[in-house]
């Protein structure tokens, strides 16, 4: 991988935080660690194409064994997530060796195993205030969460919030990927959080995973990037209202930034311990490129995070590339990395999602979008898959057998594509349209 | 002046520094406030505090210029904000002298 070549690797004694942040830290400030690829759902989006539990996950002892390393570090927190971390009949365990050990945790979570006992728990002084928990919440009603997130996972979610604040556990997270479908709720999520009690953390779909899928028919239209952008500006003008995990720093070129570091911390501030103890530059880049070492083969995490030959390309300034020239270039730096890698774009270029729209013409150029390194989704797929795709899995019927005038002359076709909305059937030249505008319904399954 | 530079401070007993090529990065696991300390010098002073009779001697002591006092005083009233620092109570301070 060429990330961009010559560039300065000393440190200046001056200059701005961030300017400070790009050269890396001794230690990440927060650390994605995934525990398991074991999940009971099998979200469209997934980033970490997680499905099955990879044989070669970290055992107890040694999952414990990085928990006592990032307490010598310093890692005052980390993220836990997955697949579904808490299906790990140790998960809770490790919870409370992390808390114990000066490590905090905030833990995602789709609420499955969130029951009213685990409630009382994760409010109770054993957790000390060190435990947040975050449940992903993709759609503000079950119609929008349950089509990427598949069937009952709202309800599960919102189970789970309730058992929170029934507790008395104070200030859960409410996690949301941001998709064209669900931009239009912002309110509606708001709301949810309030009546939970929570905070709502909104945060940027990546093409990553299971995500590269997807992200065509998902990632927000421009016109909704502005929508966010504004919405964002509004509830984060008077602190931290709604959380963002700094994950919308490419919105910043509309104008003025919004609150965080308006970096990419990939290798230098964060990163992403996998399951079998692989590390990667970011949460959103599982892929070998961006693999920096394995913690159990390459002499401990502290080892990969300083020494890693990838870290430390990544801690070198970057240059702008075809952005450079850009009067945003300040504000975005050129965008989030994953994004751009796994929809084939240059690192040193737009990012596709660029809102002064340098990224769409970059996606209309030649590009090959790269071939996953690793997945653990499901091998055949089960109740709790997404309905999105079990459109895709409907057995092909022949056009007259659903409209008797299918292909009839040109004039009735189009007739039909007016009312593509409408109309179950699907004659061969409104197919396309048909499709995209019946699969966002999920009463069509 | 501010009056701070007389009194006897310390670093909250819940904060962590963790040494970094710029400065450090102080962690208080009570609020859960992640601060950056920019300069050497100011974590220095904030590592001095406990161990110096008032701030001023502290800013003496990590070798911060009288003219630079001021400004130190100003940041290390944005670190008691977020309780990374706090007065120090002087019987208290006695004792353990």
């Amino acid at each position: 991988m060429t990330i961009a070549p010559e560039r300065p690797t000393r440190r200046p004694e001056t200059g701005s935080l961030v300017q400070q942040f790009e050269y890396g830290l001794d230690a990440p400030i927060c650390l994605t660690w995934e525990l398991t690829y074991a999940c009971n759902l099998e979200c469209a989006h997934c980033l970490s194409s997680s499905g099955r539990r990879d044989p070669r996950e970290l055992s107890t002892e040694q999952a414990k064994a990085v928990i006592d390393e990032l307490q010598r570090m310093q890692v005052f927190y980390v993220n836990i997530g997955g697949g579904e971390p808490t299906i790990r009949p140790d998960f809770w365990e490790l919870l409370e060796y992390a808390v114990d050990h000066q490590v905090g945790v905030k833990f995602s979570t789709n609420g499955v195993r969130i029951t009213p006992e685990r409630a009382r728990f994760l409010a109770s002084p054993a957790c000390g205030g060190y435990v947040d928990v975050q449940i992903s919440l993709d759609g503000a009603t079950a119609e929008v969460n349950d089509y990427v997130r598949g069937p009952g996972s709202y309800d599960t979610a919102l189970r789970a919030l309730q058992n929170l604040k029934d507790a008395g556990f104070r200030d859960a997270k409410i996690s949301v990927v941001c998709t064209r479908e669900n931009i239009g709720q912002l309110d509606a999520f708001k709301a949810l959080a309030d009546e939970y009690g929570a905070t709502l953390r909104l945060t940027r779909l990546r093409p990553s995973g299971r995500g590269a899928d997807v992200w065509d028919e998902l990632h927000p239209l421009p016109e909704q990037q502005r929508e966010l952008y504004d919405w964002l500006m509004e509830h984060t003008a008077d602190g931290e209202q709604v959380l963002t995990g700094d994950s919308f720093f490419h919105l910043a070129a509309f104008g003025e930034s919004l609150p965080g570091l308006n970096l990419c911390g990939a290798g230098r501030v964060v990163c992403l311990i996998d399951p079998i103890g692989d590390v990667y530059a970011c949460p959103f880049a599982i892929h070998e490129n961006f693999l920096a070492g394995n913690l159990l083969a390459d002499g401990g995490f502290q080892q990969v995070w300083q020494t890693s030959a990838l870290f430390q390309e990544l801690r070198s300034p970057q240059t702008g590339g075809a952005c450079s020239s850009c009067q945003f270039f300040d504000s975005c730096r050129g965008g989030c990395m994953a994004a751009k890698f796994f929809t084939g774009l240059p690192l040193d270029g737009p990012d596709p999602e660029c809102v002064q729209g340098y990224g769409e013409h970059a996606l209309a150029g030649e590009r090959t979008i790269p071939a996953p390194s690793q997945d653990h989704s499901k091998a055949s797929p089960t109740r709790n898959q997404p309905v999105m795709l079990q459109l895709l899995t409907r057995p092909p019927v022949s056009a007259c057998a659903e409209s008797p005038l299918a292909g009839f002359d040109t004039r009735v076709t189009a007739s039909f594509l007016s009312r593509a909305a409408t109309q179950p059937a699907a004659a061969p030249d409104a197919s396309q349209a048909q499709r995209r505008s019946v699969s966002f319904d999920p009463d069509q399954s | 002046m501010d009056a701070l530079l007389g009194e006897p401070w310390t670093l909250s007993p819940s904060v962590a520094l963790r040494p970094e090529p710029f400065g450090a990065l102080a962690y208080h696991f009570g609020n859960r406030k992640l601060t950056f300390l920019k300069r050497p010098e100011l974590v220095a002073v904030v590592r001095g505090l406990a161990q110096a009779p008032d701030v001023r001697t502290a800013l003496e002591n990590a070798g911060v210029p009288a003219s630079q006092h001021a400004a130190y005083a100003a940041a290390l009233r944005g670190l008691a904000a977020t309780d990374m620092i706090r007065p120090r109570p002087v019987r208290a301070a006695e004792e353990v002298a």
